[in-house]
């Protein structure tokens, strides 16, 4: 199994205590503000039913442990390889369990958590979109591959050449796979180095972090995105 | 011979006007904007002048409402930037001038892979669009019976959806077969069986899950019926607490447990009695499942 | 991509639509025509982008066909096209013309 146990020590300096049920994470951590609810997925998990199930069950159960209280921020380690690809998943509806886990996620959102999302491993496509994805705040960890697809897949589905994509690829970040690229699209908030002070960052990360879908609005500042925020906006001021 | 009013068959612009009372939609960032994909421009590959999605607003029987359109035709209907940013813009304006409800016409495989990044966090976007717009009170229905279906990214929309119409000839799922039987192999998924691939992402087996709350026949009139009983019985959006999000889960996980190890719809239909269902008309199958609730 | 600009005279006056209007959908062997008011009544303008390579003079051949055989002065007709043989080309500009007047 893939060890989070160095990546929990540097986050969670005053404790934690984090379960692992199959490619499952759940427990809690304390940066030195208290404890924060841990949610998660380690091993490249391909999410399936039982997995996006699973999830969805740790942050209910979070939210219901806040009931009546502050509710705490959640941090969610994603690392997963995407949704798993099976005719049995798909006859179960995967996509309807991967919305009802959003639907959880939204409403740990809305009674007042918030949301952090670390990238340990891999984020890719779908199993990126049910919950990671969905974070207030989304921060790549040194070596995270973010992706839908890699180039070489690419190339062969649309047909264009590898070599086209590579090259348009050194100057776009909007389809190449990389965590940076998705920076510069504001859908990572920040990348972390190896050196920075993981613990104190998510603190600060919890303390400064809205509700706010900011991640257009980041996508232009950085130059990443440009049409994302203008085109949502002139169809909301559309006469 | 392709029915006139077939809903399969229309375009996305076809399917607005079937649905709407005549004459009353009006068209945010419409063709004459030229909204379109420099992503797509850029890898020297056709682009539209709506990038393949229409959104506005009009009457359905009489009650405003907020109408997203997507052209499955168009590079199979899948989410690029500007393409998503309308659907994103359009939730938005439904916030800011509530109307009766949402009709979100999905006709999409997913992700754009030409602008697969950006594509991706578009969806991300319509999700939290979608919710603030479903918190804010308003109903968000699904129709899925174009060829494109709902899959990838548009599927779990799909499922995020208050209702969702489908004809049998509609589809709705994650992965797509093609895709599946590409990674995992042809025992696994044969895509070309379209049979079983309508036996375990089509209409009428969602419709008998429980997903799809209404199955119509392939017709335009069928969709819009569809949606002016739902507005005349005045539903808002499915309610959303700890509580029945806990009931969500318990349902999940039943029938997860139920259906531990099967792989096609036909197996459930057996269960049910419904053994014939595949070639049933679609009144029939209706009446048939409602016998059985 | 190859993309073109070309203006040619008109017999007849159009009917502009108030707003642009598109017709058609970009698909494999298809195309999307947009439909504006143009600045000159007794001309036509036609932007053609295309998928196809080296068939400007055919393309040349068909519109001034089209507008031949038409009422298209002060029309303005933008076109996205991906790989649209003659035939289509002249069958979706008569079907935009035909839902324009019968709007």
């Amino acid at each position: 199994m893939d060890d989070k146990s160095a990546l929990f020590r540097r986050l969670f300096p005053a404790g934690h205590d984090v379960a692992c049920q199959g490619p499952v994470l759940q427990g809690w951590g304390d940066a030195g503000d208290g404890r924060m609810h841990v949610v998660g997925t380690t091993d490249h998990a391909a999410i399936d039913t039982r997995i996006a199930l699973d999830l969805a069950r740790a942050v209910l159960e979070a939210v219901a442990q806040d009931a009546g209280r502050a509710p705490r921020p959640i941090v969610f380690v994603a690392d997963t390889q995407g949704q798993a690809l099976s005719r049995h998943e798909e006859l179960l509806g995967l996509n309807g369990y991967f919305a009802h886990l959003a639907r959880c996620v939204h409403l740990a959102r809305q009674q007042g958590h918030r949301l952090v999302t670390l990238i340990d491993g891999e984020a890719v496509s779908g199993g990126f979109l049910a919950f990671g994805l969905l974070g207030d705040a989304i921060v790549a960890l040194p070596g995270a591959e973010v992706r839908v697809m890699d180039l070489r897949a690419m190339a062969r589905i649309t047909r264009i050449p590898l070599e086209r994509l590579a090259e348009l690829a050194r100057t776009s970040p909007v389809f190449a796979p990389g965590a940076e690229n998705y920076w510069r699209m504001g859908g990572i908030h920040a990348l972390w180095a190896p050196q920075d002070d993981w613990g104190a960052a998510l603190r600060s990360l919890c303390a400064e972090t809205g509700t706010e879908d900011q991640r257009a609005r980041l996508g232009t500042e950085r130059g990443g995105r440009r049409l994302a925020l203008a085109i949502a906006r002139q169809v909301r001021d559309a006469a | 011979m392709t029915r006139p009013r077939s809903y399969r068959e229309a375009t996305a612009r076809r399917r607005v006007a079937g649905l709407l009372d005549a004459g009353t939609f009006t068209e945010w960032v419409g063709p004459g904007a030229r909204a379109t994909s420099p992503h797509l421009a850029a890898l020297g590959a056709p682009v539209s002048f709506d990038d393949g999605v229409v959104v506005g607003e009009g009457r359905l029987a009489g009650e405003r409402v907020v109408v997203i359109a997507q052209e499955g035709l168009f590079n199979g209907g899948a989410v690029g930037e500007v393409h998503g940013a309308k659907i994103r813009g359009a939730f938005e304006r439904a916030c800011a001038e509530p109307p009766r409800a949402v009709v979100f016409c999905i006709d999409s495989g997913g992700v754009r892979l030409h602008e697969a990044n950006a594509g991706l966090l578009a969806i991300s976007e319509i999700m939290r669009a979608q919710f603030a717009a479903q918190s804010a009170g308003i109903p968000v229905w699904a129709l899925v019976g174009g060829a494109c279906g709902a899959f990838g990214g548009m599927g779990i929309v799909a499922r995020l959806c208050d209702a969702v119409v489908m004809s049998e000839e509609g589809r709705l799922g994650l992965s797509g077969p093609e895709v599946i039987e590409t990674v995992k192999g042809v025992e696994e998924f044969d895509a070309r069986d379209r049979a079983l691939v309508w036996r375990v992402t089509g209409g009428k087996i969602r419709r008998t899950l429980g997903e799809a709350t209404h199955l119509v026949e392939d017709d335009l009139t069928a969709f819009r019926e569809a949606v002016a009983a739902l507005l005349s019985s005045r539903q808002g959006p499915v309610p959303f607490t700890l509580e029945t999000l806990q009931a969500a889960q318990a349902g999940l996980e039943g029938r997860a447990a139920r259906d531990a190890a099967v792989r096609d719809g036909q197996v459930l239909w057996d269960r049910l009695g419904l053994d014939d269902a595949a070639l049933m008309e679609t009144a029939q199958f209706n009446r048939r499942l409602q016998e059985l609730s | 991509m190859e993309s073109f600009d070309l203006e040619l005279p008109a017999q007849a006056p159009g009917i502009a639509p108030a707003d642009a209007a598109l017709f058609g959908v970009v698909s494999s062997g298809n195309l999307e025509v947009l439909v504006e008011a143009g600045p000159l009544p007794d001309r036509c303008r036609f932007h053609v982008e295309t998928t196809a390579h080296g068939f400007t003079d055919v393309w040349q051949a068909v519109l001034a066909d089209f507008a031949a055989g038409h009422r298209v002065g002060g029309l303005s007709f933008s076109i996205h096209d991906a790989g649209a043989t003659p035939a289509v080309v002249s069958l979706r500009l008569a079907q935009a013309l035909q839902s324009l007047e019968a709007s």
